[in-house]
């Protein structure tokens, strides 16, 4: 297998080669979104420029090529998790939309008595769903806390008998978009089966960062999105096991998800079309697929390994900058490359300025994950997040970057520098 | 992209002493406000007297911008009537949105002048305006409270 070559992958990004002021690009933000080869740009304009067309509905040449380029995309993505069949792939707009699609359909045979697990250290999208089917149908939401480490705790949930016969419904995170923290799934998976509960895992920051397997991962439902993943924006993914996609009721209705329509009432198409109203998401589709292609390219094991190498490396600059206080796991065990972290006096917005102006791009605030930041005692927090295309001089410029800011503040704030 | 031109000494001053800061008692409204670019939250507290705006008392976390912003807006607004500081967040909003267009007048801004700088970053334009639009929220709830 040739070594991991960044720079030959990052030639394949145009945008790396932009500049902010004076300042090569440092782009430490693909926890958000994810930035895109060639390939994937020249994927989308293609399919528009030679063979777009409405799929399903057209028969002439162009729907054809069309709906073979959407189903072929569809493929791509089971394959690319390991799924048994194409059909246990439903395409969404983002891994929120598929989120939402889990909680409302399997909300369906939710009642009072049942319970619904999630966790603390959520991302608001695998929160408020289930908050939202919880009031409507009257079942009980609990959720795994979190230890000051940023795992969960595992222990309190024994103690608790978090996980018992009236859990219906498991959802947790597989990696933290926060901490990083990369959780036991499959174990938790074989808990959730044994009282007859449904797991549904958020993938986002995983799929795109390792290997994935969900026969091996034992999940049920599993919820990403492309543009994490070097695809376009507007494409997600819900992939679930085709004997439970059989078994749940529609999401939105609409176009395509139908069998026959009355007025009275309609029928409702197999899945995984029962799940997909109206025109999907097909260029962005293509573009995903386009994505996939570059992936595997490269190879999930050393897209892996090259985050396990920048995240060790950040984690140990970032630990040695006085001031900093990193959020949850520091060290690269079982952990993704999310860094949160605190500077002593500085604001993360005005800590994301100063880097701005020095070229380096990282996000502050919330992150989308409010209740993991009280739970940390941290009332927001400054995220770096790396991926294949991260460089160990990135990381240091990053870290020179952020001696700068304390340096800057500290005697204006009346603080050491 | 010149940081300094943010980050002005008015500015930083006010984000360390944070005038009338803290949550004081009696109160007519209280308004919990976050800003959508998260990580900025604001608990603010107004007290009329007649139309006069007696006190504002707060507890905020957030950025030195929205911070800072709080702090200018109390000393511009306590002892005023509230029509007149609703003027002021019109007029304050429009200077905001003018990326750096607008020059304000120092004798009705006072410190709030410094905020001209805050107008050529888009991304902080919502942290600013936390604090004002917290105000106008308690205002309009004490207006119709006491209408009511």
């Amino acid at each position: 297998m040739a070594a991991f070559d960044v720079e030959a992958i990052r030639s394949d990004f145009p945008i790396l080669k932009r500049t902010v002021g004076e300042h090569p690009l440092v782009y430490l933000d693909s926890g958000n979104t994810s930035q895109k080869p060639q390939s994937v740009i020249d994927a989308v304009s293609d399919h528009y420029a030679h063979h777009n067309a409405n799929v399903a509905r057209a028969m002439h040449m162009l729907g054809a090529e069309a709906t073979e380029a959407y189903e072929g995309a569809r493929g791509a993505v089971a394959r690319f998790i390991g799924a048994a069949r194409p059909e246990e792939v439903v395409f969404t707009k983002n891994a929120s939309e598929a989120l939402n699609l889990a909680a409302q359909t399997l909300g369906a045979g939710l009642g009072p008595g049942d319970e619904v697990v999630i966790s603390v250290m959520e991302h608001h999208s695998n929160i408020v769903p289930w908050q939202l089917t919880c009031q409507r149908t009257g079942a009980t939401l609990r959720w795994f806390e979190v230890t000051d480490e940023g795992r969960l705790d595992l222990e309190a949930a024994e103690r608790e008998h978090l996980i018992n016969e009236r859990t219906k419904v498991v959802s947790l995170t597989w990696v933290s978009n926060v901490v990083g923290t990369r959780n036991p799934i499959a174990s938790i998976a074989a808990q959730a089966h044994a009282v007859g509960a449904v797991m549904v895992v958020d993938g986002s920051q995983a799929v795109p960062h390792q290997a994935t397997d969900v026969a091996a991962l034992g999940v049920d439902l599993l919820a990403f999105t492309g543009h994490k993943m070097l695809g376009p924006t507007g494409i997600g993914v819900l992939w679930g096991r085709h004997d439970l996609l059989a078994e749940l009721p529609p999401f939105l209705g609409g176009g395509e998800m139908i069998e026959v329509v009355e007025m009275e009432r309609s029928t409702y198409a197999a899945p995984p079309y029962r799940f997909e109203a109206g025109t999907p998401p097909i260029a962005q589709a293509v573009g995903l697929g386009a994505a996939i292609a570059y992936l595997e390219g490269v190879g999930m094991d050393a897209i892996e390994a090259h985050d396990r190498e920048i995240t060790a490396h950040a984690l140990a600059k970032l630990g040695d900058i006085r001031g900093v206080t990193i959020l949850g796991p520091t060290e690269a065990v079982e952990r993704g490359s999310a860094i949160s972290f605190n500077l002593d006096g500085v604001h993360p917005h005005d800590v994301m300025q100063l880097l701005d102006a020095r070229g380096v791009a990282i996000r502050g605030g919330h992150h989308c994950a409010r209740p993991l930041h009280k739970r940390l005692g941290h009332q927001s927090s400054t995220r770096a997040s790396s991926f294949l295309y991260t460089t160990h001089g990135e990381i240091d410029a990053l870290a020179d970057a952020l001696v700068h800011t304390r340096n800057y503040f500290a005697p204006r704030l009346g603080g050491r520098s | 992209m010149n940081v300094d031109e943010l980050y002005q000494t008015i500015i930083l001053d006010h984000y360390r002493e944070k005038h009338h800061s803290g949550l004081r008692e009696p109160y007519d409204v209280e308004v919990h406000h976050v800003n959508p670019s998260c990580g900025d939250e604001l608990t603010l507290r107004l007290r009329l007297d007649g139309d006069r705006i007696a006190d504002v008392s707060y507890f905020g976390e957030g950025c030195s911008i929205s911070q800072a912003s709080t702090s200018v807006m109390t000393d511009l607004v306590i002892g005023t009537q509230a029509a007149h500081a609703m003027g002021l967040y019109e007029d304050f909003l429009e200077m905001m949105q003018s990326r750096g267009r607008i020059t304000p007048d120092e004798d009705r801004f006072e410190d709030a002048v410094a905020f001209a700088g805050v107008s050529k970053f888009p991304a902080r334009v919502k942290c600013a305006l936390l604090a004002w639009a917290a105000l106008r929220d308690a205002v309009n709830r004490a207006t119709t409270k006491e209408a009511s």
